[in-house]
């Protein structure tokens, strides 16, 4: 299923529909291809009004597909059970948490990590005496502005 | 001494110098360009918003020292814009390359030649600097602009995948057929429109390679960062998320 999925997206998002396939009764299923088929029709209906005018792809495409996918997955584990259904309905919650924790934690590192270069202004301060100089003699007005 | 073998390009490079108000900082960037690319065919285009600290006579004693076709003065009846400043200068480059560069000696002329060299060796249609890898770096940053700017970049990296360490950096270095290419499809304006030129670039497919540059905060000038540019940058990385 989920090789569909990502082929679905690469080539054929706008006109393949995203199945999922989830047992009717409630059932638990020992592999998920042997169940029985429920569209996932809101779903598929817009992945078909995002077509590409052109070859390449719009990234905010990638992006709802990706989210797409990880919907997918969710719904299906909730109807799978694997995981105790309380669990599993926060999960998108955790997601969130989690990427905005990943976020926090990439600019913390980026702070320290910052590279400064305090010798280049003292560098630039020489340079640009050289400039006046040179520019000075030269005829340029290089007076304080 | 030994005598190595230098690579030197036979192209013609023009650098586009946009400058509001720069009357020192563009005599000082005239002089750096000349004396660290000795040995390139350059022209130096200055795309003049009308200042009034009088930026174009200092330009035009500048162009009785180094040559008019050095040189040369293409100015505007007032501010116009960033992307059109750009637009203008690219109208009257003759190179087959061009440079993107500020005026107030944030960007420094000696890393021009480190951009060629990365253009040379990996053919890449845009060389963009970085501040934000080692070997880079700023300086004159307090902890606030710091923590915006690094914050800033990973909202853009999470949602954008750009492809590129330094979004917002102004200083680069484009095939002349590419930056038309890319320009001619960019709305924004001010530095959200530096990134929507790289993240359209990497969409296209265009080869885009980095080097690490030193930004020192403006010597001479006012700086201008504020809350409404935070409100600004947030409004131009959802454009970019959407329509790119």
């Amino acid at each position: 299923m989920f090789g569909t999925l990502r082929k679905g997206f690469e080539f054929h998002l706008g006109t393949e529909i995203i199945n999922i396939r989830i047992p009717s009764d409630g059932s638990r299923i020992d592999h998920e291809l042997e169940a029985s088929m429920i569209h996932v029709p809101f779903v598929s209906a817009s992945v078909f009004c995002i077509h590409p005018r052109n070859d390449e792809m719009k990234h905010i495409v990638k992006i709802m597909a990706l989210l797409v996918a990880l919907s997918a997955i969710w719904i299906s584990l909730l109807q799978i059970s694997v995981i105790p259904d309380s669990y599993t309905w926060l999960l998108p919650l955790y997601f969130i948490i989690t990427l905005g924790c990943y976020g926090l934690f990439m600019v913390g590192i980026g702070l320290m990590q910052f590279p400064t270069c305090p010798q280049e202004a003292i560098l630039l301060q020489q340079d640009i005496i050289e400039a006046k100089d040179f520019l000075k003699t030269k005829g340029v007005d290089v007076g304080s502005d | 001494m030994e005598n190595s073998q230098k690579e030197k390009s036979n192209a013609k490079y023009s650098i586009i110098v946009p400058t509001y108000n720069e009357r020192l900082n563009i005599a000082l960037i005239v002089y750096l360009i000349f004396k660290h690319l000795p040995d390139v065919d350059f022209e130096i285009i200055v795309v003049d918003d009308g200042s009034p600290d009088g930026t174009q006579d200092i330009v035009k004693q500048l162009q009785q020292v180094y040559g008019e076709n050095r040189i040369l003065l293409r100015p505007r009846p007032r501010k116009l814009g960033l992307g059109t400043a750009y637009m203008h200068g690219l109208k009257h480059a003759s190179g087959s390359f061009v440079v993107i560069m500020d005026a107030d000696l944030s960007h420094h002329p000696k890393y021009l030649p480190s951009f060629i060299k990365k253009q040379m060796e990996t053919g890449a249609s845009i060389v963009t600097g970085t501040r934000y890898v080692k070997g880079g770096g700023v300086h004159g940053w307090n902890l606030m602009r710091k923590l915006t700017s690094r914050g800033a970049n990973v909202l853009a990296q999470t949602f954008l995948w750009p492809g590129v360490s330094d979004l917002t950096g102004s200083f680069r270095l484009y095939q002349k057929s590419v930056l038309e290419d890319v320009i001619s499809s960019c709305v924004s304006k001010g530095y959200v429109f530096q990134m929507e030129m790289i993240v359209r670039a990497s969409r296209k497919g265009y080869h885009i390679e980095e080097v690490p540059i030193t930004f020192v905060d403006r010597v001479y000038g006012i700086s201008k960062l504020g809350g409404s540019e935070i409100v600004e940058y947030l409004k131009g990385l959802f454009y970019l998320l959407v329509t790119t």
